[in-house]
């Protein structure tokens, strides 16, 4: 083991601490912001110190919404958010997981070639075809509808190529022993493989609740009624563009509330999150 | 690489396949070339006609000067992205690296911005550094920088790139530390033995090391920058002052929402389709199964 001398030791502790304070900083101020009056902040007289006005503005926020433009509890906002977070993951891990053991444990004509044509899905991010998904998915009438915000960003070769991954290094001999106990198809997927792919599942499922969760260009194309509204749409809405109007001691508690179910899945799930982030992106 | 043991079935596998190629189908393959078949034609200011023009499209956006300008206005955050939120999360990861008391904590409290979200990056951002009511921007004015983001071209630039730098730090911090933790310790103390200083060690032995994962991180970076600033430039500038802001995705998605040249947007689509398959080529290219975690 190399040694570090004391000096290098303090050094490194105070480096890192200088970095989770540039990291904390704006999400203190956030903190400190929702609690404070707006009338306050709106003067720039803002503290730096948390003020008395907690439970009014979680209240306003949660229950009320903005006295302005959107009048949207942000409550039901977050509950969208969830839908559409749950929808997408567990949507995702559903229809990969099936498709990569057809194209593991399968022989069947063009294999190969729906491989590939899930594969180059890949390069496809939402961002540069926006317009004519946004065609289809108006077309097939499901504007403003859960199916609407989910169905277009379910399809994943991510996960797809995890599954079919993590399939091949399942032993043979496990197939043949359940072939042996007279197991199909089904009983085989059923009670080996998907045991055993319980971890690689929650690592997946974590990664893209978040994903889910953080969605914005998506959502914000295909809501237009307010009770639709995601809370990453939600947030952009209340800040208006005449600032005098902008309440921010609502806008930054609803970013504290958007921000809180991702970062607690990270914190609470760290080992899972990593393991889940570094599988997606190999 | 093929399976040795495998089920016999004529139809079961296309049921398998079925849901996720349906998906794929209608909602990448069908628009993705509606875009590229859209990107050919021309329609009259009432959309009554539709001609065929080949890649004049194209050839207007290339002549524009302020597509031009996107396009280099991009590669260059993307740059500035990239290269500051790597050096501050290399810096970070190897001083986590160390032995120290504590460590887990540090990771912890490091890389949970992952899971904030771009728009709310750009809100954080945005009431941090408001001219009139931002904490920080009273401290810039005590320095006597005259800061208005919402007037200043360059400094909303600034202000992007520090946000969106900000978001990734995490995630930069995450794989250098799983690159560093990889490196094997007795390389280590061999150059500590032939009498290298930390910081000797550092550039001729752990960075050399580190390089495929710099090189993997730099890509994912430009990614990063390229489309999920989206929800940072909207929520803080909305591509503005001007068009001081406005990066390519940008671009595609004011140009579409006025609705006006939908060939237009359709051929700046196809452009960032072709940048998306250069980029993720480069990644499998020269990535792929080098990084080791």
């Amino acid at each position: 083991m190399v040694e570090e001398e004391g000096f290098q030791r303090y050094l490194a502790h105070a480096i890192l601490w200088i970095g989770i304070a540039i990291v904390a900083f704006p999400v203190y101020l956030a903190i400190v912001a929702s609690t404070q009056d707006n009338a306050v902040i709106a003067n720039g007289q803002m503290s730096l110190l948390p003020g008395g006005h907690f439970f009014e503005t979680y209240y306003q926020t949660l229950f009320v919404g903005t006295s302005g433009s959107t009048r949207e509890p942000v409550l039901n906002m977050m509950l969208n958010s969830l839908i559409m977070a749950l929808l997408i993951a567990v949507g995702k891990i559903a229809i990969s997981i099936i498709s990569a053991y057809a194209i593991v444990y399968f022989r069947f004509p063009f294999r190969m070639a729906i491989f590939w044509i899930i594969f180059i899905t890949l390069m496809l991010p939402v961002e540069v075809r926006i317009y004519p998904t946004y065609k289809i998915v108006a077309d097939l009438h499901l504007l403003d509808s859960y199916a609407g915000l989910s169905l277009p960003l379910i399809a994943s070769a991510t996960a797809t190529l995890l599954f079919r991954q993590f399939f091949m290094t399942v032993p043979d001999e496990l197939l043949e022993a359940s072939r042996i106990d007279g197991a199909g198809p089904f009983r085989f997927f059923w009670d080996t493989l998907l045991p055993l792919s319980r971890t690689n599942m929650a690592a997946l499922f974590v990664i893209l609740f978040i994903l889910g969760w953080n969605q914005y260009l998506w959502p914000l194309l295909i809501t237009t009624r307010d009770d639709m509204q995601t809370i990453q749409v939600g947030i952009r809405k209340m800040i208006t563009t005449t600032d005098a109007l902008t309440e921010w001691p609502v806008v930054m508690a609803t970013a504290l509330l958007a921000m809180l179910p991702p970062v607690f899945v990270v914190v609470v799930m760290q080992k899972l999150f990593v393991r889940g982030l570094v599988e997606t992106e190999k | 690489m093929q399976k040795q043991a495998i089920f016999q079935s004529k139809l079961l596998p296309y049921a398998l396949v079925a849901p996720q190629l349906a998906i794929v189908l209608i909602f990448f393959y069908w628009p993705a070339a509606q875009a590229v078949i859209q990107s050919f034609l021309l329609q009259d200011a009432f959309g009554l006609s539709t001609t065929f023009v080949w890649f004049e499209n194209y050839l207007e956006l290339f002549k524009d000067p302020a597509y031009f300008a996107a396009i280099v206005r991009t590669f260059a955050f993307s740059f500035a992205i990239a290269v500051s939120s790597l050096s501050f999360a290399l810096l970070l990861a190897v001083m986590a690296d160390k032995p120290l008391r504590g460590s887990t904590l540090y990771r912890t409290l490091l890389i949970w911005p992952y899971a904030v979200a771009p728009p709310v990056v750009g809100v954080l951002w945005v009431f941090m550094l408001h001219p009139s009511l931002g904490v920080l921007s009273r401290y810039l004015r005590a320095m006597g920088v005259d800061w208005n983001p919402l007037l200043d071209g360059d400094q909303a630039a600034a202000l992007i790139i520090l946000a969106a730098a900000w978001k990734q730090i995490s995630y930069n911090f995450l794989f250098f530390l799983a690159g560093l933790q990889s490196i094997p310790k007795s390389v280590i103390e061999a150059a500590a033995i032939d009498g290298a200083r930390p910081m000797r060690r550092f550039w001729t032995v752990i960075f050399p090391l580190l390089s495929p994962t710099i090189f993997f991180l730099l890509v994912i970076n430009i990614v990063y920058a390229f489309f999920d600033t989206f929800g940072i430039i909207d929520t803080m500038t909305r591509g503005g002052p001007g068009k001081a802001t406005e990066t390519l995705v940008y671009k595609v998605y004011t140009d579409g929402l006025l609705g006006g040249n939908l060939g237009s947007s359709a051929a700046q689509s196809v452009i960032l389709m072709v940048i998306v398959v250069v980029l993720t080529g480069i990644q499998f290219r020269f990535v792929e199964r080098k990084v080791t975690y």
